[in-house]
């Protein structure tokens, strides 16, 4: 990013979240020591690291969740930290989220758990929230399930129920935490084809955080690596997969190892999430 | 060294009170701010007074019953010793409107109904449920602990009233029906002797213990994940719950005492 010529950044989509200098500590621990990072609209940006580095942490501090001990985080060019409440929900009227588990609301139905945001922020009727509703759970393959609740469900299941629910508002950006935790690898190349397949139609910005190396860069536009509490690099898979700079590279021989995949393989992967 | 260690252990705890007492103050304004914001719904509020107050009434007949009893047979007594059997009615009620109702029934509610609360918004925060309404844009105060608030302010004293007419009832059997006081004597000198005053106690400090009960039993699980012992998991939600259910006990009655010596 920083050797980039004027022309190419003049090329490049906006930035929807900026993270200059962000610092966070929790008691005793530095977490972040100074992440810089930003979102382009329209792409899929992956962060990756090992365990415990403070991934969720940089989502949290874009979500407005969590507020930086130092440093800004910029939403749409609006400083999360000068924001009150109204003008913070405000700003996350355009955000959709599919937490770790789903985060579905273990006393409502799975349609009632997608209405919810359509009930809470906007005025439609129930019979469009309906067919709202029905569309998105439909684009989820998860129609069948609406009186279901998320205690009946399998992990994938209510994961797909979760990204419904995130993208019930046709949000701008949506944030992907460890979106394939605990499930196998058949379910969540599901939840990565209808990741893609709703992003396609949708257009959002996505963020995604997570473990699945190397899955996940067939979906990314950039991949940004954190370790020691900051951003070691952020650029395309390619680039990062053969990157010189030592700790990437010691990230993607420790993750990948042999692991690169083929084209084909890639190729049949598109293939099935576009039919 | 000890005395470093234990300079620090101070600190740290002091810090850490400052923090939590002013956690939860903040925690009541916003909520109490949030009553007053846009699009209020009522009926999670019907929902919550349903579980809070109707799901409550047969615990409060038994317990308000047993009370009653006891204070007849107690009374019944002591009064005898100075042959003034006839103010047991009087002893009864009072006891029971100014003291025993307000208390009791928020004790009650507290173990019945505050543990629930508490262990419902505690694994709710566990769960993201909370971090998922704030990213919706949905104000989790208004969503989550209004409704609650405003049904435990609205059933206490209901409850208490309940509370108060069984207890007298069970006094009643006790004393006239078991031992053979003057049903005349027993109705006229609580007729004698409670005066609005006295039911203007119990309904203050019913209205404070709701309030209380509430606003610490939801405030306990939606910070639970800035408890100091660390709150996460079953254990993280059980502790909790159980520290929830222990000061709002310990707060009713010294808020009780703080009413009573502000009122008498």
């Amino acid at each position: 990013m920083a050797n980039m010529t004027e022309t190419e950044s003049q090329n490049l989509p906006p930035a929807v979240i900026e993270l200059l200098g962000v610092k966070k500590r929790f008691g005793r621990q530095l977490v972040l020591r100074g992440v810089d990072l930003t979102v382009r609209e329209g792409r899929t940006l992956v962060i990756v690291g090992a365990s415990g580095q403070g991934k969720s942490v940089i989502i949290k501090h874009m979500l407005g969740l969590i507020r930086p001990d130092r440093g800004t985080v910029k939403v749409f060019g609006r400083d999360l930290g000068k924001l009150g409440r109204g003008e913070m929900n405000e700003v996350r009227r355009d955000f959709g989220v599919l937490f770790q588990n789903a985060a579905l609301f273990d006393s409502m139905t799975v349609y009632d758990n997608v209405a919810l945001p359509l009930r809470e922020r906007t005025g439609q009727s129930e019979s469009a929230i309906r067919a709202n509703v029905m569309e998105k759970l439909a684009m989820m393959q998860m129609e069948k399930a609406i009186d279901k609740f998320p205690a009946q469900l399998s992990g994938g299941m209510r994961k797909r129920v979760g990204l419904a629910r995130a993208v019930v508002l046709n949000p701008k950006i949506v944030f992907f935490d460890e979106p394939t935790t605990g499930l196998d690898v058949n379910k969540s190349n599901e939840i990565y084809r209808l990741f893609y397949r709703s992003q396609q139609q949708l257009g959002y910005t996505a963020v995604i955080v997570s473990h699945d190396v190397p899955k996940i860069f067939k979906l990314a536009d950039e991949v940004a690596l954190l370790d020691e509490g900051i951003i070691q690099g952020c650029m395309p898979p390619d680039e990062f997969q053969l990157s010189e700079q030592p700790l990437i590279k010691a990230f993607v021989v420790e993750t990948m190892g042999h692991l690169y995949s083929s084209d084909e393989e890639e190729n049949g992967f598109y293939a099935q999430a576009e039919s | 060294m000890i005395m470093r260690h234990l300079v620090e252990k101070l600190g740290y705890e002091t810090l850490w009170f400052l923090e939590s007492t002013g956690r939860m103050g903040l925690f009541l304004v916003r909520a109490l701010a949030s009553i007053f914001g846009k699009s209020f719904k009522f009926f999670p509020v019907v929902r919550q007074i349903h579980f809070i107050g109707a799901r409550s009434v047969f615990v409060i007949l038994f317990t308000g019953a047993f009370t009653g009893m006891v204070l007849g047979l107690q009374g019944y007594y002591t009064l005898r010793k100075f042959g003034s059997e006839g103010f047991l009615g009087s002893a009864v009620a009072l006891s029971l409107i100014r003291e025993l109702g307000p208390v009791l029934t928020a004790l009650m509610v507290i173990g019945r109904a505050g543990s629930a609360m508490c262990a419902e918004v505690g694994i709710m925060r566990n769960s993201e449920q909370i971090d998922a309404l704030e990213c919706m844009a949905v104000d989790p105060y208004r969503y989550l602990i209004v409704p609650k608030l405003l049904a435990g302010i609205m059933v206490l004293p209901l409850l208490t009233a309940i509370f108060d007419v069984v207890g007298i009832f069970g006094g009643y059997l006790v004393g006239v029906g078991l031992y053979g006081v003057n049903e005349g004597a027993f109705f006229q000198g609580m007729y004698a002797s409670v005066v609005w005053a006295d039911v203007e106690m119990g309904l203050v400090k019913s209205l404070v213990f709701g309030l209380l009960l509430v606003w610490i039993c939801t405030c306990k699980g939606f910070f639970l994940h800035l408890e100091q012992t660390g709150g996460f998991g079953a254990e993280g939600v059980s502790r909790t719950t159980t520290d929830a259910v222990v000061l709002s006990s310990v707060s009713v009655l010294v808020w009780d005492y703080l009413i009573s010596a502000l009122m008498i």
